[in-house]
């Protein structure tokens, strides 16, 4: 017999084109415990909602009961009516935590990048007073600083507020920078300008892609922490400014537990769609240069 | 078409100096290797002349022209990587594209040019791939393919070789060479091979300690080195001391007659090839009495010690002369004039510091067999 032509078909299996194969292997190696974990802390956050929830629709909620007897949307009317503070208070949080996640990336682009790629003498240092503001009480930097702004004329303003937001907020911002520079390798800033990229064209091409992940995360870490301030936004937007939680917490003193119940879980909302996302922007957008290494 | 100009050119960090007054000049349209062992220099030399450092002092002149104040992105020299460092969130095509989108090329005409080029350096129909899907030698290639699209005024390769699997070398070695022979682009080629140094330059500059110790052809630098240190570099095996008094050299072996190199009496080393050394003359000048050593074959040639008093010589010579030079007898050898060349003798601390850096595994004692780790540190 004579030997066929027919080509024998590749050795070694393709890869697939996309590059998404690595998460689904990723899926499959996860372990149940893991899953448990999991599954143990997203109840952790979501079950303390559910009284908010039962509390917010109840007309009457009281010690014994496990669910409310009577119903009622009265509190969502008074909340989210039209004419509510609310919606006065969503855009001044919104505002202020926009504006504030805004400012602390681009402070926290150069510091982090400073922090996530050299090492300099002082690092640690710099590493350690970064989280001084997160380490000390809000209340007491807040009582600090209202005597400087007040000195300043600058209580009571949206831009104090924004101001004071950031001194919580930079540190996570340049910490999740810096982890993200930690992984971009200089050399591709240096190849890219040798074919031509100026300094924007690098920023924009090689460096923001390769640290997209982190950026991401950043930016939304920053308005969370900005959202959920109390008591800097009380003392140094002296009652003027009103945020969501500045709102909360004057209806919970006002004594309305349904009205409060839904304030609050409607204050949740964003934090819970963004946690969302940034679970979703992490996991498919994982290509910082550092990865090829 | 573009000749580079290096004047006084100096890059110190802090209290060290990386690029220390170097003067060269790099002709238009030729191969230039700067070669020496890691840490000399070559690859901030390499970036000094590319745009992505700025020089201590001194300057960096594209025929003539002063490129102190042009920066990276508008002068046209264009580097290749050693690790290729292809964009990992583009595709191949797009890679390769990248620096016809900084200069403006609209999207048809970019992909059409990067297509072009994949196909010459030997990777048709890989636009649409990720880099991820390329083995290391074709990532290299991509990466050339990157570089040559924009028609560089200078191509600027750190290592191109060193990344790449032995039996892929030979390839994009023909592949650089073929191309830059095409284009006529002034190339600067960053390595501490000499092998690799000599198939690929036109000429070679040697460097240490972020000086350059000689510039010449391959050949050049073979058989005159200016120095101790360039010829223990380029590998010489026989580098005998001596005191020089006309043209006659006194060294521990015997008087040798020396017409080339340092013509100054007075202590002077002295260095032959192994492949010069002749085996058993009938008569003539120059002629050493010794004792075989050690004889190895090599396959196509076979090295030969030789030892005469104290004094030890490698000798490379054919193999049907194996059965002659058994270990233990006697031989006599010829040290052609014409091939002995005398260098200034090292200076004695010089000389002490070379040794303790061969004992700590600095300095490389035969460029040919120095490791891939070595070269990844001179980045």
């Amino acid at each position: 017999m004579t030997a066929t032509a027919t080509p024998l078909p590749p050795a070694q299996p393709r890869r697939t084109a996309t590059g998404r194969g690595r998460h689904l292997r990723d899926d499959t190696g996860r372990s149940w415990t893991a899953r448990v974990v999991v599954t143990v802390v997203i109840a952790g956050i979501l079950l303390p909602l559910v009284p908010l929830l039962l509390s917010s629709f109840a007309r009457g909620y009281f010690h014994p009961q496990v669910v409310p007897e009577t119903w009622s949307l009265r509190a969502w009317q008074i909340a989210l009516g039209p004419g509510a503070a609310t919606w006065s208070a969503l855009v001044a949080s919104v505002v202020v935590a926009g504006v504030v996640s805004l400012i602390s990336l681009a402070l926290g682009l150069p510091a982090g990048r400073a922090l996530g790629l050299y090492r300099f003498r002082g690092r640690r240092v710099v590493e350690f007073l970064l989280l001084a503001p997160v380490l000390v009480p809000p209340i007491a930097i807040a009582i600090g600083l209202h005597g400087v702004f007040l000195r300043l004329g600058l209580t009571g303003s949206v831009t104090a507020v924004v101001l004071v937001h950031l001194v919580p907020v930079l540190p996570y911002v340049v910490l999740i920078l810096a982890g993200a520079f930690a992984n971009l390798d200089p050399a591709f800033e240096d190849q890219a300008r040798s074919l031509g990229a100026g300094r924007l064209a690098v920023l924009w091409t090689v460096t923001l892609p390769s640290i997209a992940p982190g950026l991401v995360t950043a930016a939304l870490f920053g308005f969370l922490v900005s959202w959920g301030q109390y008591a800097l936004t009380l003392v140094i937007g002296g009652g003027r400014v009103v945020t969501l939680p500045i709102l909360i917490f004057a209806s919970a003193s006002g004594g309305d537990t349904a009205v409060t119940s839904a304030l609050a879980l409607f204050a949740t909302l964003p934090a819970l769609a963004i946690l969302l996302i940034n679970a979703h922007a992490v996991r498919d957008r994982a290509a910082p240069l550092g990865g090829v290494r | 078409m573009t000749a580079i100009t290096l004047t006084s050119l100096t890059k110190r960090y802090g209290t060290i100096t990386a690029v220390d007054d170097v003067d060269l000049t790099l002709p238009d349209g030729e191969i230039t290797a700067l070669l020496g062992p890691s840490g000399c220099g070559k690859t901030t030399t390499l970036k000094l002349i590319g745009g992505l450092l700025t020089p201590t002092a001194g300057t960096v002149a594209f025929d003539g022209i002063d490129q102190r104040d042009v920066r990276a992105e508008h002068r046209g020299a264009v580097m290749v990587f050693q690790d290729h460092l292809l964009f990992p969130y583009l595709s191949v095509g797009d890679n390769v594209a990248f620096g016809l989108r900084m200069r403006g090329v609209g999207a048809r005409q970019r992909r059409r040019q990067a297509e072009e080029m994949l196909a010459r350096v030997g990777l048709p129909d890989t636009a649409d791939r990720h880099p991820d899907e390329l083995s290391g030698g074709q990532r290299q290639r991509v990466a050339l393919a990157r570089a040559l699209v924009v028609e560089p005024r200078v191509l600027l390769l750190d290592e191109p070789l060193a990344s790449l699997d032995p039996h892929l070398r030979d390839g994009m070695r023909e592949l650089i060479l073929d191309i830059q022979r095409e284009e006529q682009v002034t190339t600067v080629v960053v390595t501490h091979d000499q092998e690799e140094a000599a198939v690929l330059a036109d000429r070679v500059a040697i460097m240490f300690d972020g000086r350059i110790a000689q510039v010449g052809t391959a050949r050049e630098l073979h058989d005159r080195p200016a120095d101790a240190e360039v010829a223990r570099f380029l590998g010489s095996p026989n580098l005998l001391p001596g005191v020089r008094s006309g043209r006659i050299v006194e060294t521990a072996a015997g008087a040798l007659e020396v017409p080339h190199g340092t013509a100054q009496d007075g202590p002077v080393l002295v260095t032959i090839r192994p492949e010069a050394i002749v085996v058993a003359p009938a008569s003539g000048p120059n002629i050493l009495a010794g004792r075989v050593r050690d004889a190895r074959d090599l396959g196509a040639r076979v090295q030969v010690t030789v030892a005469v008093g104290d004094t030890q010589l490698t000798l490379v010579t054919r193999p049907d002369a194996l059965r002659a030079l058994l270990p233990g007898s006697d031989v006599r050898i010829r040290l052609p004039a014409d091939a002995l060349w005398a260098m200034p003798a090292p200076d004695p601390a010089a000389e002490l510091a070379f040794r303790q850096d061969v004992v700590e595994g600095v300095a490389p004692v035969d460029a040919g067999t120095r490791t891939q780790g070595a070269a990844d540190a001179d980045r």
